[in-house]
């Protein structure tokens, strides 16, 4: 056994409103930047829909994520060597139009245009050649709210096995939120695809990162992660991705998305693994016993046996501590009403769903539907969601743990609405989905309720055991971009710089008062 | 000094100076800038076709030419290679891989310029070092009909010359009075050739340093401790 720490995410997409807060906050901190206009570390999805960028979760098309090969973990683009072969050109590769053109609108034009008829418009301007672009045909989150015909929605692959015509029709279409972002993995994919060993996970808490000064813009990271969450900076020919968001991580914060969400369904929180089982877990034959290989990778960390060999692989105690309290551990491993997203990709991802309830509530209202006895709390068959829908996105197709965490889902309402409606507790409900009457409890206080201080259970990251040497990091300004962070580089530099597009920034000066022709200040 | 004496005898250097040191001084102080900085995000089916050719060619060019001009000639004579026969291979693999060259170098060139997204974020570097290197490879394949009228005549004294000369160069005691037979086409290439070497380190060019031949040993997953 050998214990690690991993920095774990829930998202409970039960109360997921698809307001994109998570996006826009972490597009302001991270992506608001020449080369990356386009990429969206978070993004939220509509579904069924093909996603961002087009049909990610197609690996028969991206060659993304891990297959097995006689037994063998092997990348699903291939050996080692198919990488290199494919050095000159990657041909798995999405190009920017399977993300969207990045555009602006010209503005300025607003202002500029003389007095006119009719008002002017700010028509649109593409970000990448600065042309004029007539028609706007795709962007982020195109098909928000099911937007466009089914015809192209239906392309979603987790509509495999499924007699998807049923819900082209009106009456039986359904919706849901994903909100997505670099899952961490345990197993990632994009780090194993990297032929000059830039990307890395951080010992520590698992974090995957890209070392900008190692990155040679071979690109095999963008098309080997499947979920399509490492992007191409084409400004600065680097490959970037989701940080999550370490500096405040590492001060004990969430991350910008979780903490701006409005719904409060992100939870920030540590989960233990067994680093010496990855291969053997990653290696299952079906890929339906993937999701119990993964909850069997992670360690509970109240055995003694795990925090002894916890404290011998030097996790610090207020991480095991943390570990105790992980939002993430109560809704994975205890009350496993959360699920990876797409397993079968078989990089372990870190980033956990809990699925959306569905009731038809107008036609429980109107009495068309069969609920529980009590008139209200919905059953599960009658969910508009169809089952295998989620199946296929979360258990690789198994049915049986998604109905089990709706079912405890749906008992939780059950018994709160029996405590507070009817005034006494109704503890058959909790029986029949083999949960008891603290868990519950404390599902509703985690769930329902989601206080801040349950929601984030994040350790520092006890800088003060790397810097040997403090000294040595003066006059540094932390994280930047090339040489900037180095307190020796200059401006000058014979090599190529980065592609500028001048735009004039307020300078230091435009302060200071200014002075009349004749010297005086005014 | 003459001009030939300065270009043949002491350029040669410079320009390798400017490579090694160049190069060096850019891994060591500007990192960031070392990188293949690959446009395929922006277009990717021409580039399929011209960057497959131009790298296969480039590639088998370089080894080509290190291979017939800086093995010793004795070594050859050794191996039992003619210089009649060294000359036809040169000849025939240069033709066909400096076609293979041109022919990916072209389209790439197409797309560099035509490429409206390409074109708009490529920096001047980026334009000139692929003129360069197509101008160098163009002169490259004009020498080619010359050599075979040399071969035909049963004369490789052209081709022996620009060998030792160049191990001249590379053994430190440059003799440009070697060059004083050969054909002014040659002489060309010789100085357009050596001048990539010069612009070497300020452009992408780079990144040949950095061909990831590691990655066939290493483990798949990289974890990085923090107490390294």
């Amino acid at each position: 056994m050998k214990v690690r720490a991993n920095f774990a995410l829930v998202f409970n997409l039960d109360k997921c409103i698809g307001c994109h807060t998570c996006s826009v906050t972490c597009k302001n901190v991270w992506t608001n930047r020449k080369g990356v206009e386009y990429a969206w570390f978070n993004n939220v999805e509509s579904k069924p829909g093909i996603g961002y960028p087009k049909d990610w979760e197609d690996q028969e098309k991206w060659n993304g994520g891990w297959v097995l090969n006689n037994g063998e973990l092997e990348l699903k683009s291939g050996s080692r060597l198919t990488r290199l072969r494919n050095i000159f050109m990657n041909p798995d590769m999405p190009v920017i139009d399977d993300y969207y053109e990045p555009f602006t609108y010209d503005y300025a034009h607003l202002q500029n245009t003389p007095l006119l008829e009719a008002a002017p418009t700010a028509r649109p301007r593409s970000l990448l050649d600065d042309s004029r672009m007539e028609k706007i045909a795709w962007g982020p989150n195109w098909e928000d709210g099911l937007a466009g015909e089914f015809e192209k929605r239906g392309k979603d692959t987790n509509f495999n096995d499924m007699e998807k015509q049923v819900y082209a029709e009106f009456e039986n279409s359904f919706h849901m939120f994903l909100p997505r972002m670099c899952n961490h993995c345990v197993n990632p994919s994009c780090v194993a695809s990297c032929p000059s060993g830039a990307m890395y996970k951080r010992e520590e808490d698992g974090i995957v990162l890209v070392d900008q000064n190692k990155c040679r813009s071979w690109r095999m990271c963008i098309s080997n992660c499947p979920y399509k969450k490492v992007f191409y900076n084409w400004e600065t020919g680097k490959a970037e991705k989701c940080t999550g968001c370490y500096p405040r991580v590492e001060s004990g914060l969430p991350t910008v998305c979780s903490e701006s969400c409005v719904g409060r369904i992100r939870y920030n929180g540590v989960m233990l693994y067994d680093a010496d089982r990855i291969a053997e877990l990653a290696s299952m034959e079906d890929v339906q016993d993937l999701y119990q290989a993964q909850l069997d990778i992670f360690l509970d960390p109240n055995d003694p046996e795990v925090i002894r060999q916890a404290k011998e692989d030097g996790i610090p105690g207020s991480w095991m501590e943390a570990a105790r309290k992980s939002p993430i551990y109560k809704m994975a491993v205890e009350w496993q009403v959360a699920f990876p997203l797409h397993p079968e990709f078989r990089t372990m991802p870190m980033v956990w769903y809990v699925p959306p309830l569905s009731p038809v509530q107008s036609q429980i209202d109107q009495g068309n539907l069969e609920t529980a006895p009590d008139g209200v709390i919905p059953k599960i068959e009658t969910l508009r969601l169809p089952i295998k829908y989620l199946a296929n996105m979360l258990t690789a197709g198994k049915e049986e743990p998604v109905v089990l965490a709706l079912k405890r889902m749906i008992a939780m309402r059950s018994y709160y609405r029996s405590l507070n409606v009817e005034g006494k507790t109704d503890l058959a409900v909790l029986q029949e989905v083999g949960l008891d009457e603290a868990q519950v409890k404390e599902m509703y206080r985690y769930m329902a309720i989601a206080n801040y201080e349950d929601r984030f259970v994040i350790p520092t990251s006890h800088e003060e055991l790397r810097q040997e040497d403090p000294y040595a990091f003066q006059g540094q300004n932390g994280f930047s971009f090339g040489n900037e962070g180095c307190s020796i580089s200059s401006q000058a530099t014979l090599f190529p710089e980065p592609r500028k597009k001048v735009e004039h920034v307020l300078e230091f000066n435009a302060y200071l008062p200014a002075k009349s022709s004749n010297g005086e200040a005014v | 000094m003459d001009f030939t004496k300065f270009i043949f005898g002491i350029y040669p250097y410079i320009a390798l100076t400017v490579f090694l040191v160049g190069s060096l001084i850019r891994f060591d102080r500007e990192q960031y800038s070392w990188k293949a900085d690959s446009s395929q995000l922006f277009e990717k089916e021409q580039l399929r076709k011209g960057s497959i050719l131009f790298h296969i060619g480039v590639l088998a060019l370089f080894f080509g030419h290190l291979a017939g001009l800086v093995t010793p000639h004795t070594w050859f004579l050794g191996m039992g290679v003619s210089d009649m026969a060294h000359q036809y291979i040169a000849i025939i693999a240069g033709a066909v891989f400096g076609t293979i060259c041109m022919l990916g170098g072209v389209i790439l060139w197409r797309r560099r310029m035509g490429n409206p997204r390409v074109r708009v974020n490529s920096r001047f570097m980026d334009i000139f070092i692929l003129d360069w290197l197509l101008v160098t490879l163009a002169l490259g394949l004009i020498t080619i009909p010359f050599s075979l009228l040399h071969a035909l005549k049963g004369d490789a004294s052209t081709m022996v010359y620009l060998a030792e000369w160049v191990q001249s160069v590379l053994l430190f005691r440059a003799e440009p009075a070697m060059l004083a037979d050969v054909g002014w086409i040659y002489k060309l290439h010789l100085f357009f050739g050596m001048t990539v070497f010069l612009l070497f380190p300020f452009t992408r060019l780079v990144h040949v340093w950095s061909i990831p031949l590691g990655y066939l040993q290493r483990p798949y997953q990289v974890v990085r401790s923090r107490f390294r």
